[in-house]
């Protein structure tokens, strides 16, 4: 048997992270489109569009995320679709990203009082004007650390696509400790990696709240 | 008047309008007409329907009955384009001035003409410079909204109306908000608005203001015009129990 050295665990395990890291990307950038149409929708004057969107934010929010992957992953299947877990996963990170930034958005954008809203109106500027050049911008500055802090639970709930087969870091880990029989060392490991991609994030985001203050 | 001259399209026309919210109905029937030029004060108790009826004038608020017609033009409460069209020549001023506090007082200003009106960034500079001038603040035109007075600040609320280039504005209590020694400052350039001809239409507390720059002052009380008339008239010679109450109460 092949005796495993430190660097070996490390070396294989930062080579899953690169998944993790790309699923995360992947899930925030597209999670974030999605929101924002939906932020859109809900903050229309439609109704029953902003209802629905109401249902989609509870229906993600009330449902463990590893339910939403395995639902991903086996309805896809069952709906006859090629199923692969790259495109499971990304599917159900992106929506489950998207109930919750709309949510979060949502929040920003109530807090920016009406008269903001007023004013555009009565300057004749449209509903997407309105959102566009008053109120995204006051909300953004609002949204930016509970956005950021959210990014670092997409980059932790990315884990859980490791039941459904997918190989990123936790994944590795587990595979590396079944060959290696060294679990307290490769879990720790696994561990620092974790805390090496998120800690940068929340710092930047600290970071860009300060200069965000500043002015 | 010779014959030839057909007379002027009034600047605001409203007829039997209502407005109720929810059950609660707050203007019961409001028939209204102002000409080009005049300047109307909206005096009344505190949710006599004032604001709101400045707000159905602009359509930030909608109404249940009744025909309001700005200019000639029907309002269309759900034609969005036609909407876009009337709030382009009715202007509003509101009690908390609404500047926009992550843009500069020039840029406050210039937003406005420069998504709607599609003017280029060259006569949209020149237009907010002058109309800073205008409201006595030429040199504020790189500050933000938070660096300034709330006299300031309402001063580039009007002066950021008036770049759309408005036939009528709406004043809603626009001193309201302003430490006692700032109102005199926004009345000034109100004033001078009314002097150039400006269509006004604004609710306010400031009688002495009212009885010196109005043509007709509006006695509202509980959802309707209850009394109307010249200033000197009103004041001096109230012809309803309700108008002589309200008045003796601001004593
Ligand atoms: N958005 C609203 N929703 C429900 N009721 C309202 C709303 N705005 C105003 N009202 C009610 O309408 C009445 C008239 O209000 P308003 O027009 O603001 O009066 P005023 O400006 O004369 O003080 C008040 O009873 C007020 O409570
Ligand atoms: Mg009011």
């Amino acid at each position: 048997m092949v005796e495993f050295t430190l660097w070996d665990i490390l070396r294989n395990l930062l080579f899953a992270a690169r998944w993790t890291v790309l699923l995360s990307l992947i899930a925030f950038v597209g999670g974030s489109l999605v929101g924002l149409l939906l932020l859109i929708a809900r903050l229309s004057t439609h109704q029953l569009l902003g209802r629905a969107v109401a249902a989609y934010v509870q229906l993600f929010q009330g449902t463990p995320l590893l339910m939403q992957l395995f639902l991903a992953y086996f309805g896809m299947a069952m709906l006859g679709a090629q199923t692969s877990v790259w495109t499971a996963a990304t599917l159900a990170l992106t929506l489950y990203s998207s109930a919750f930034l709309t949510e979060i958005w949502h929040g920003c954008v109530l807090s920016i009082s009406r008269g903001q809203w007023e004013a555009g109106q009565a300057l004749a500027l449209g509903f997407i004007e309105q959102l566009r050049h008053i109120i995204l911008p006051q909300a953004g500055r609002i949204a930016v650390a509970p956005t950021v802090g959210f990014l670092v639970q997409v980059v932790k709930g990315t884990a859980l696509t490791s039941v459904i087969g997918f190989v990123e870091l936790t994944k590795a880990g587990t595979m590396i400790t079944n060959a290696t029989f060294k679990p307290f060392v490769v879990y720790s490991s696994v561990a620092l990696l974790y805390f090496l991609i998120c800690y940068p994030i929340s710092a930047y985001a600290r970071s860009l709240e300060r200069k965000l203050d500043a002015r | 008047m010779p014959a030839d001259l057909t007379p002027a399209v009034p600047a605001l026309t409203i007829a039997g309008l209502r407005k109720s919210f929810g059950s609660n109905e707050v203007l019961k029937g409001i028939d209204l007409t102002v000409a080009p030029g005049e300047v109307i004060a909206i005096i009344g108790k505190s949710g006599s329907g004032k604001s709101t009826l400045l707000r159905c004038v602009n359509g930030l608020e909608t109404f249940q009955h009744g025909t309001l017609e700005v200019d000639g033009q029907a309002l269309a409460q759900d034609n969005a384009a036609a909407m876009r069209a009337l709030r382009q020549r009715v202007g509003m001023i509101f009690q908390s001035f609404n500047l926009f506090p992550h843009l500069t007082v020039g840029k406050n200003i210039m937003l406005a003409p420069g998504l709607v009106r599609k003017l280029p960034a060259d006569v949209l500079l020149e237009r907010a410079r002058r109309l800073l001038e205008r409201v006595g603040l030429a040199e504020k035109f790189d500050a933000y909204p938070d660096q300034l007075s709330g006299g300031q600040q309402q001063r580039v609320a009007i002066a950021r109306a008036l770049a759309m280039e408005p036939m009528m504005l709406l004043c809603d209590e626009i001193t309201s908000a302003l430490d006692p020694e700032l109102v005199g400052e926004v009345l000034a350039v109100v004033e001078a608005l009314a002097k150039e001809g400006m269509t006004l239409l604004m609710v306010t507390h400031e009688m002495n203001f009212a009885r010196k720059v109005s043509d007709r002052v509006i006695f509202m009380h509980q959802g309707r015009v209850h009394e109307q008339g010249p200033p000197e008239r009103l004041f001096a010679d109230p012809q309803t129990a309700e108008l002589r109450q309200f008045l003796s109460s601001l004593q």
